[in-house]
């Protein structure tokens, strides 16, 4: 069966997709100015510090403006656990969800009946962006309930026309026997997930390229490019990453077109900002730093100035697609998955990058982080995989030996490489864990 | 002339060993012989058994990683300088041995040394001609059940 299609990548809500920047401009201008207001007459934490800071709603005189409001963190969500900063009554709200964030209380954020067709609309034009159409039978791998990827993707995925497999995470086994069967052309989960499926697909003898699959859309962790060479080589799939964070509205704050360079953030609705993640200063496009979204369309939980702490840029370079948002540029960094080591910033992406550049494919690691006799070591564990074994023990020592000399020519820090055996690290269904921190601090 | 061997991945850790054991146990293989290299993280086991299609098969599905490595199995006489002769053959033809172990398959006065060659072919053809017996895989097999 072909995996091409000339289906065109939009879908009638995609439009403003395409305005031309003046009108996208003038359009944010209107929603900025109502979320403003709406914020400050119903969440007294944003009154608060915008009394504070002296400043009043309609101080704003133009979309520029935007950076003299005060910015929102994740310990203000958790600091106002469950509803504090809700912006419309119980009554209005629709549906909860909470963050799928592992440290403490969880974070709550609501919707409104509008809110959850802001949401949907943002799927639908993620989905249409991809080239995913009415139609299409898709598999939706993210965990449904209270986390937001499952149920965000599933009212896309109707809206759109096409045909949902509620199937949520796990089982990778039926997962399989589901997407053969039912002839699904889509799938929905982790990239880490997806690498899972693809292990498990060749024990059982099943080759994804026979099959009509043809597109993944793979968000909720970060991932390199380098796993999507792999994916796409080994699955026959297109491979795109979908954007997104509950604080916001889940997945589909940005979606990254058939181009698949870099996610276009549904501007419209989540106006970007680049800051210095230190100072706060508003950089231009292409500069890297930490990216601030605002909800221009969001009543239940209007967020101003959330800091999301992923690093990357924008750009407004043009698109062959023809959108004019602008893109973000791959989520290269993740300040929650982030770890200090011996006073080095280290993010397991650079591991991944490091051991994904050595010989062969060495998709599953995980980073130990230990402390003997006050020294912070790094172990880094890496599945022995078919390609890359060898029956001499010199080979396999020149392996560790490459593998360990890539860490340390990406991150500068000497690491343990341990080479192990395959499927003993522990897979996640739904985000993988790729730091065991086991120091005491 | 050459033989088939199993090369298998071990983490060094208690238990590594007899979980591909008990695999082969099950389905009722036995081997033949056996060697295993080790470092302080990991070991390769290598094994040398007449089913060794049917083994490789049932630890790939286990979830191992195996190896199938052409291994020379030579004759050697059971006495002082036995090993030394064999080597002596070789040295000066840039071939180069890059593991061996032995197993004690006596017929008469002789003994079995498994070796590992960059270049098996043109070991056994180097052997040969120094009239240096070369067993073969079905002649390892029928020794081994006692019917030398």
């Amino acid at each position: 069966m072909s995996k091409s299609d000339n289906h065109p990548p939009f879908h009638p809500v995609s439009a403003p997709d395409f305005l031309p920047p003046a009108q996208l401009r003038a359009l944010q201008w209107q929603r900025l100015q109502a979320i403003v207001h709406r914020a400050y007459e119903r969440q007294p934490l944003f009154r608060q510090r915008m009394d504070e800071r002296g400043l009043k709603p309609a101080d704003l005189r133009s979309l520029e403006d935007i950076r003299k409001l005060p910015f929102m963190v994740k310990t203000d969500l958790r600091d106002t656990y469950p509803f504090g900063l809700f912006a419309s009554p119980m009554s209005e709200i629709v549906r909860l969800h909470a963050s799928s964030g592992t440290t403490g209380k969880p974070i709550v954020v609501a919707y409104n009946a509008a809110d959850i067709e802001v949401w949907t609309n943002a799927m639908v034009r993620s989905f249409a962006a991809c080239g995913v159409h009415e139609g299409d039978i898709i598999q939706n791998a993210y965990g449904y309930g209270l986390f937001t990827g499952g149920l965000g993707a599933h009212y896309g995925a109707e809206r759109l026309g096409a045909t949902v497999i509620p199937i949520s995470g796990g089982n990778t086994q039926r997962q399989l026997m589901v997407m053969k069967d039912f002839g699904v052309t889509v799938i929905c989960c982790t990239p880490s997930y997806f690498l899972h499926i693809l292990d498990q697909a060749a024990e059982m003898g099943i080759d994804l390229r026979e099959l009509p699959l043809r597109a993944g859309i793979f968000g909720a962790e970060p991932w390199t490019e380098n796993m999507r060479q792999r994916i796409q080589q080994e699955s026959g799939i297109k491979a795109y990453d979908i954007y997104g964070l509950s604080e916001i509205v889940g997945p589909g704050v940005a979606m990254e077109c058939q181009c698949q360079c870099g996610p276009h953030i549904f501007e419209d609705y989540f106006y970007p900002e680049i800051i210095d993640p230190q100072t706060g200063e508003v950089l231009g496009d292409e500069q890297e730093g930490e990216l601030v979204l605002t909800t221009l369309a969001k009543q239940a939980m209007p967020m101003i100035r959330y800091r999301t702490r992923d690093i990357t840029a924008l750009t407004s370079e043009p698109c062959a697609c023809g959108r004019t948002l602008r893109r973000i540029k791959r989520i290269s960094r993740r300040s929650d998955d982030m770890f200090i080591i011996r006073g080095v910033n280290v993010y397991p992406s650079q591991i991944e990058a490091a051991l994904l550049s050595v010989e062969g494919t060495l998709p599953h690691y995980q980073i130990i982080l230990t402390r003997e006799k006050g020294l912070d070591e790094m172990e880094v564990q890496v599945e022995v995989t078919a390609e890359v074994f060898s029956d001499t023990i010199g080979a396999l020592e020149n392996l560790q030996e490459r593998l360990a000399h890539a860490i340390e020519s990406t991150v500068g820090l000497r690491a343990r490489v341990r080479l192990v055996t395959p499927r003993t690290l522990q897979r996640s269904e739904g985000k993988a864990k790729r730091v065991i921190d086991q120091r005491k601090m | 002339m050459k033989i088939k061997q199993l090369s298998l991945f071990l983490e060094n850790k208690p238990g590594a060993l007899s979980a591909p054991m008990r695999v082969l146990a099950a389905e009722g293989l036995n081997i033949t012989t056996l060697s295993i290299a080790d470092t302080q993280n990991f070991g390769i086991l290598r094994l040398i058994l007449r089913d060794w299609e049917r083994a490789r098969e049932l630890l790939e599905k286990n979830g191992f990683v195996v190896k199938v490595t052409d291994v020379v199995a030579i004759e050697v006489p059971d006495k002082p300088g036995g090993l030394a002769e064999v080597l002596g053959v070789l040295e000066g033809t840039g071939i180069n041995v890059e593991y061996m172990y032995a197993f004690t398959l006596k017929k008469e006065d002789k003994g079995v040394l498994v070796f590992r060659f960059d270049d098996p072919d043109r070991a056994v053809t180097t052997l040969q001609q120094h009239r240096i017996n070369v067993v073969d895989q079905i002649e390892i097999f029928r020794r081994a059940n006692g019917q030398a």
